[in-house]
This record gives C-alpha cells, sequence and structure tokens, in this order.
C-alpha cells in the first residue's frame, strides 16, 4: 500500500514534478508578451484569493453544501482558459469557480452563487458546483463526476451542424477530473466524438487523488492521456503548474479540434493544495505527498520567475495582489447584500414552455381544490 | 388540439408515429433523430422507416449502442439549439441512461437558474405480453413521472400518438415519450393537417355514468374494449385516458369521478407506488365525499416477469381482470342495472 501511495510525482515520468525544487525558476518562451504574463499572475492571484475567501466564508457559514476549490490548481485553470476564445463552450465539473472567473463571468456573481443569492450566475438555483452563464458560453459545472462528459459531446455534435471546421469553428473544451477517466460516460463519449469526427478537446486536470484514491490505484492506466488510444484520439500530457505549458497544449488540441474537427485528449498534470472539498482535512496524505504539492504551487513559482526574469518588481507584484483583494472584498459585499431569493420564486423555472396542470404545491398544500 | 383539418385516415400508431417524425424533419432543420439501428435498420420496430433515405445520416442518426452517451449527447445538443428526437430500442435500456435523464436532462434548465432549455424527446416502447422476459418487458412510467423537470406523455391511439409526439418535439422541455410495443400495429382514425396535442392533458376517452376508468397508453384500449362490453348489460363506463403522466390532469380524473361515485384505475405497471396508488391519493384529495367505495386497482402482478406464456398471461393485467374489479365494486356499492342510469354507448 506505501508503494501504491506514492505520489506520481514521485516516479520521475511527470514533467512537472521533474527537478521542479522551490526555488526553480520558469524559463519563459521567447516573445512572450510581459503584459500577457502579467495577466497569468493576476488570473492565478484573483483565483488563488476567492477560493481562500470561499474558504473563511465556508466556515463562517455564508456557503453551504458542497464546496470544491481550485486551489493548487490556478496556473492549469489560467492556461486552458487564456486558451479558449469566447466563441468556444465550456463544460466542467464541479470544481468550477476559477473556469468561471476565468470566463468573465464576475467574481461578485459567482460568489453570489455560492452564497445562494438571486444575483448568482444560477440565481442561487445551482450553488457552488453549478456554475453557468450562456453568454460566457459557460455550460455549466456539473456535480456528478462524468456527467458533464455527455452533454459536451452532444454540444460538439451541434457544432457540426452550424458549419465546416476551419480557423474560425467554435469548438467545446470539456474539462474533468482524473477520477472521470474510469467512468462509463467518459469511454461512451470518447468514442462517440471519434466515430462522428467531433469538435470537442477532453481535458484531464490529473491532481493526482480523486478524493482520498490515488491514480494508480482507480486507473488500469495511469498515464491518462494514454486513455484515449482505444478511441484512436491523440493525447499529451502537460505541466499543470507552469502556465504556458498548459496554455500552448491546450491549443495544439483546441487546433486539431478546429481546424481538422477531431476530438484531442489533453491530460494537465496539477496538484491539489487542499482536500477534496473545504470540509475534507486530506487526513490520507502523507507529508512527502503534500510537500510536493507545496513545492507545485504555481502561484510563488510563477511570482519568483517573474521578478527573477526582470518582467515584475516588487511593487507590480504587490499591486496584483492588492488588485485582487480588492475584487474579492468587494464580491463577498456584493454576495452578502444581495437579497435571497424568495419561496414565491420557487416554481420559477420548473419548465422553459408552461404546461397545463403543472403540480405547484407546498409542503402540504393540496394539488386538487374541491369545488 | 390545434388545426383545421377534417379529413381523416385510418393509419396505425407506427404509421402515425413515423407521419409525426417525417413532418418535423421536413418543418425545423434544427430536428435530428439519435437511436440505436434507426437509420439503416430503420428501427427496431420500423418507426423511423423511410426517414434515412429522406434526410439522409447527419439528420437521421445511427448511434453506437451507448444509452448513456448518445442520450446525454442529445442533451448537450439541445443546449446549443438542436431538437434531438432520441430513440432508446426498449425503455429497458434506459436504465443505462437514467443519471443522464434525471440529473442532466431534468435539471439543467431550472439549476442553471433558466438560462437553457432542454428541448428534446426519447421515445422508447415499453410493455409485456411478447414474452420477452423479465429485462425486456418492463414498464417503469412512474421511474420518469416522479421527477419534476421532465414532462411524460404515454398515447394510447395513433392520433394523440402523433398530436403528441408533434406537441413534445415543439415543446421546450425534456419530454419521455412513452410507447408500448403492442400499440404499435392497432389501428385509428387520424386528422389530416397538423394538429399538436397539448400535454399535461387528459381526455375523456368515453362518456360513462355508473364508474370511471382511469387508464394510459396499452391499458386505455383494454378499458375502452371492456366499457363496449358492459354497456351491452346496461352498465354506463366512462374511460379517462391520461395521456400525459407528468404533469397529470388531476382535475379532469377528479371531474370524472365526481360524476361516478365509482373509480377503477387500469395500469400495465407493477402495483405498489404505481399510477394507480397516485390516481387514489388524487381522488381521496379531490373526490373523497363523491366516492361510493374504495378506490380499486389493477395492474401487474409484482414479479420479475416470466417467459413462459401462462405465467406470463397470469402476470399481466387484462380484460377480463378489469371486468371482475368492476363488477365487485358495482356489487359492493348496491348497483343495479336495472335501477339504470342512462347508457351512452357512444364511442
Amino acid at each position: 500500500m506505501a508503494e501504491r501511495r506514492k505520489p506520481a510525482a514521485a516516479r520521475g515520468k511527470d514533467p512537472a514534478a521533474a527537478g521542479r525544487k522551490a526555488e526553480a525558476v520558469e524559463h519563459f518562451p521567447a516573445g512572450e508578451p510581459t503584459e500577457r504574463l502579467l495577466g497569468y499572475y493576476a488570473g492565478m492571484v484573483l483565483i488563488r484569493k476567492f477560493e481562500l475567501s470561499a474558504d473563511q466564508m465556508y466556515k463562517r457559514a455564508k456557503i453551504g453544501g458542497y464546496c470544491h476549490l481550485n486551489l493548487g490548481e490556478e496556473a492549469t485553470v489560467v492556461g486552458l482558459m487564456d486558451a479558449l476564445r469566447p466563441s468556444d463552450y465550456l463544460f466542467t465539473n464541479y470544481r468550477d469557480h476559477g473556469y468561471a472567473l476565468m470566463r468573465g463571468m464576475t467574481p461578485g456573481a459567482v460568489m453570489a452563487e455560492l452564497f445562494g443569492k438571486s444575483t448568482g450566475v444560477s440565481k442561487g438555483r445551482g450553488g457552488s458546483m453549478h456554475l453557468f452563464d450562456t453568454g460566457a458560453r459557460m455550460m455549466g459545472g456539473y456535480g456528478i463526476v462524468g456527467g458533464q462528459l455527455p452533454p459536451a459531446t452532444g454540444a460538439a455534435l451541434a457544432l457540426t451542424y452550424r458549419g465546416a471546421p476551419g480557423p474560425d469553428a467554435e469548438v467545446v473544451m470539456c474539462q474533468m477530473g482524473d477520477g472521470t477517466t474510469n467512468i462509463g460516460a467518459f469511454h461512451e463519449s470518447l468514442n462517440l466524438a471519434a466515430v462522428w469526427n467531433l469538435p470537442i478537446v477532453y481535458v484531464i486536470v490529473n491532481n493526482r487523488l480523486g478524493m482520498g484514491t490515488t491514480v494508480e490505484a482507480a486507473a488500469g492506466e495511469p498515464e491518462l492521456y494514454k486513455r484515449g488510444c482505444s478511441y484512436r484520439i491523440p493525447g499529451e500530457r502537460v505541466d499543470g503548474t507552469d502556465v504556458v505549458a498548459v496554455r500552448e497544449g491546450a491549443r495544439r488540441a483546441l487546433d486539431r479540434a478546429r481546424l481538422e474537427r477531431k476530438p484531442a485528449l489533453l491530460e494537465v498534470m496539477s496538484y491539489r493544495l487542499r482536500g477534496h472539498s473545504v470540509v475534507d482535512p486530506a487526513r490520507y496524505r502523507s507529508a512527502s505527498d503534500l510537500e510536493i504539492a507545496q513545492s507545485a504551487d504555481p502561484l510563488p513559482l510563477l511570482r519568483r520567475s517573474l521578478l527573477a526574469a526582470g518582467l515584475m518588481d516588487e511593487a507590480q507584484a504587490q499591486d496584483i495582489e492588492s488588485e485582487a483583494d480588492k475584487k474579492v472584498a468587494a464580491a463577498v459585499a456584493f454576495a452578502d447584500s444581495s437579497p435571497d431569493p424568495t419561496p414565491d420564486q420557487l416554481f420559477d423555472y420548473a419548465y422553459a414552455s408552461p404546461v397545463a396542470n403543472a403540480a405547484h404545491a407546498l409542503p402540504g398544500d393540496p394539488l386538487v381544490v374541491v369545488p | 388540439m390545434t388545426g383545421e383539418g377534417t379529413a381523416k385516415a385510418v393509419i396505425t400508431y407506427r404509421q402515425a408515429l413515423n407521419d409525426a417524425l417525417r413532418a418535423e424533419l421536413s418543418r425545423d432543420k434544427n430536428v435530428i433523430l439519435l437511436g440505436e439501428e434507426i437509420g439503416i435498420f430503420e428501427g427496431s420496430y420500423k418507426i423511423t422507416a423511410g426517414l434515412l433515405a429522406e434526410f439522409g445520416p447527419e439528420r437521421v442518426r445511427d448511434t453506437p449502442i451507448a444509452e448513456e452517451g448518445f442520450v446525454g449527447a442529445a442533451i448537450g445538443a439541445a443546449m446549443l439549439g438542436m431538437r434531438p428526437v432520441v430513440e432508446i430500442m426498449t425503455l429497458n435500456f434506459s436504465l443505462i441512461a437514467m443519471d443522464q435523464i434525471v440529473n442532466h436532462a431534468a435539471k439543467i434548465h431550472g439549476m442553471f437558474g433558466g438560462q437553457t432549455p432542454v428541448p428534446m424527446v426519447i421515445r422508447m416502447p415499453g410493455g409485456g405480453g411478447q414474452q420477452l422476459a423479465a429485462t425486456h418487458s418492463q414498464n417503469l412510467e412512474v421511474w420518469f413521472a416522479h421527477v419534476p423537470g421532465l414532462k411524460v406523455v404515454a398515447p394510447s391511439n395513433p392520433a394523440d400518438a402523433k398530436a403528441l409526439l408533434l406537441a413534445s418535439i415543439r415543446d421546450n422541455d425534456p419530454v419521455i415519450f412513452l410507447e408500448n410495443l403492442s400499440l404499435y400495429n392497432t389501428k385509428g382514425e387520424v386528422p389530416d393537417g397538423e394538429h399538436v396535442a397539448e400535454i399535461g392533458k387528459a381526455a375523456v376517452a368515453l362518456e360513462g355514468t355508473d364508474l370511471t376508468v382511469i387508464s394510459y397508453s396499452r391499458a386505455t384500449t383494454v378499458a375502452l374494449q371492456v366499457a363496449r362490453q358492459l354497456a351491452g348489460e346496461g352498465i354506463s363506463v366512462e374511460v379517462v385516458d391520461l395521456r400525459s403522466l407528468r404533469p397529470l390532469d388531476r382535475e379532469t380524473v377528479c371531474a370524472s369521478v365526481r360524476k361516478t361515485s365509482r373509480a377503477v384505475v387500469l395500469e400495465d405497471d407493477w402495483l405498489s407506488y404505481g399510477i394507480g396508488a397516485e390516481i387514489s391519493a388524487t381522488l381521496m384529495e379531490g373526490a373523497f365525499d363523491y366516492l361510493d367505495a374504495p378506490v380499486r386497482r389493477v395492474a401487474a402482478a409484482e414479479v420479475p416477469l416470466p417467459y413462459a406464456k401462462p405465467l406470463e398471461l397470469a402476470a399481466l393485467p387484462d380484460a377480463n381482470d378489469l371486468i371482475k374489479v368492476i363488477r365487485e365494486l358495482l356489487d359492493a356499492t348496491g348497483f343495479s342495472p336495472a335501477a339504470g342510469h342512462p347508457i351512452d354507448t357512444a364511442t
């Protein structure tokens, strides 16, 4: 069992872990605009601060239900979302806050959804796991493992009726966790995408743990990017702590979907800094495993790299960080001051098409009135 | 019903479904059909016969045997503006797609605050009596009818089959469209032209005064046959055809029983927790003071349906079971045909 618990990173085949130490400095590709790199840092900081605030608000009982954070996955989220165009569609799992923010959904409306307020992105109906915004083409966070894959695949099918593949074609990105690759919906979806030539990129965010179960314990092929081979879907694994590497990998996969109308699989090696959800103390994790995750924390890595490369100075870094603090504080204030949905709105959205005889009774109310 | 067609043709339930699919494929380019063997094979029960040749493989799309995958794909396509009509080969296989139906199709509109409709139809035949044994003979309509967010219809005749399928395809919510294997070859008059039913409305299929039989799908054909037979004995049976199981037209059911004071529910599914239970509770609520006796239910025996014909016949409700229960209920309430209610034998 000790061997199984050993994180994948310790086995060396993982670019995210290979030689990465706390003092490591990232080397940015030539021609990468400084503004863009600073934008990545700002995005990652915003996610970090938002998630730390969500954790705090959960502990103050402002947020209920399940709440899963992107802590440790910031470079993954920012890199993926920068590669995706506004005209593309996104489906994610329940660990969706960072994706929503990077799709341009306002921190206030996202926090309000976590608070269950009527100003939330899903009008308080969905909560943390179910963020949605038609305008941002964020087609939902989904709480059932694997649940988002068949609908995302069908969204890609719908795109094939809109026009030919090409540089301006729309595509679908479907994000999931490592544990999802073991469920039937994963295999059925990849198979459909392959036989129908669908413009979709399946992204596995491999944070090495499905709740408390390691990838090695759960997956017959733990190198998850290889799992597309049964469907002749090419896979690539990238370092999820390197925002530029994530973006480039995502672009290659998206290009295949966009230009060739063929599915692709991308595995992003990432880390979860905390438990599965805010209430999980992650006692199943060994000290060395956690140490590896912490040493791969993408935020200090990028900060140090930008400083070392002379692309950002300390004052700029602090400006970015305090700007994020302000945005998150404003988001919390907005959520806190927003109205709760009221019981008279309970049956709003019961159906999209009105229908005769819909049962709209509160507990204890009769469904039939005696004349 | 809307529409002005007056001429009528006598066609099968199968043809009525085929006509409705063809009409919608012609009318709206966003309508696509998805399912196992619906194209080249023309459907296991030939409901989609001729449609691949007429509309091509992109509109009439054969799928792998992967119910969770293609039902879920229909959901995503619907979210982006398509109107998929899914055929699941038999209702029994929908169990493999239940996560997509219950956790996704039924939830997406409400859970995301009304931002995206999911306009899709899942058609599937159920029912026993074909010696298909336990795993291929189920009804399970209550599984779907239980779930808010779904609409569930179960037409009993060709005219309703066509009109409700048109309505279901044009509806912006996921509609579970329940067919029954033994209805496909039944015939009935279907008006020409475009008649679109209203989902959520029951019909009084036959008017009567002494007793109400409430049923849906295939069971309605049995109820009507029994009602016509008993009319010859001076017993006037009203038949309420539910047509829609969610929403349920409780008022039409209660109004009928307030008139007749006696109610029997006939259903093909298992007894416990069934549609009959829901109708009984509805009548307790909406017609208690009008009832002359407790509501009776006629439903399938609660066993996995056996293959052997004598056992299958014993398990499934038929006309004789319904007649027996009607007579018991009439006897228990002191009914005498001679005492006479006006008899309406009109069909």
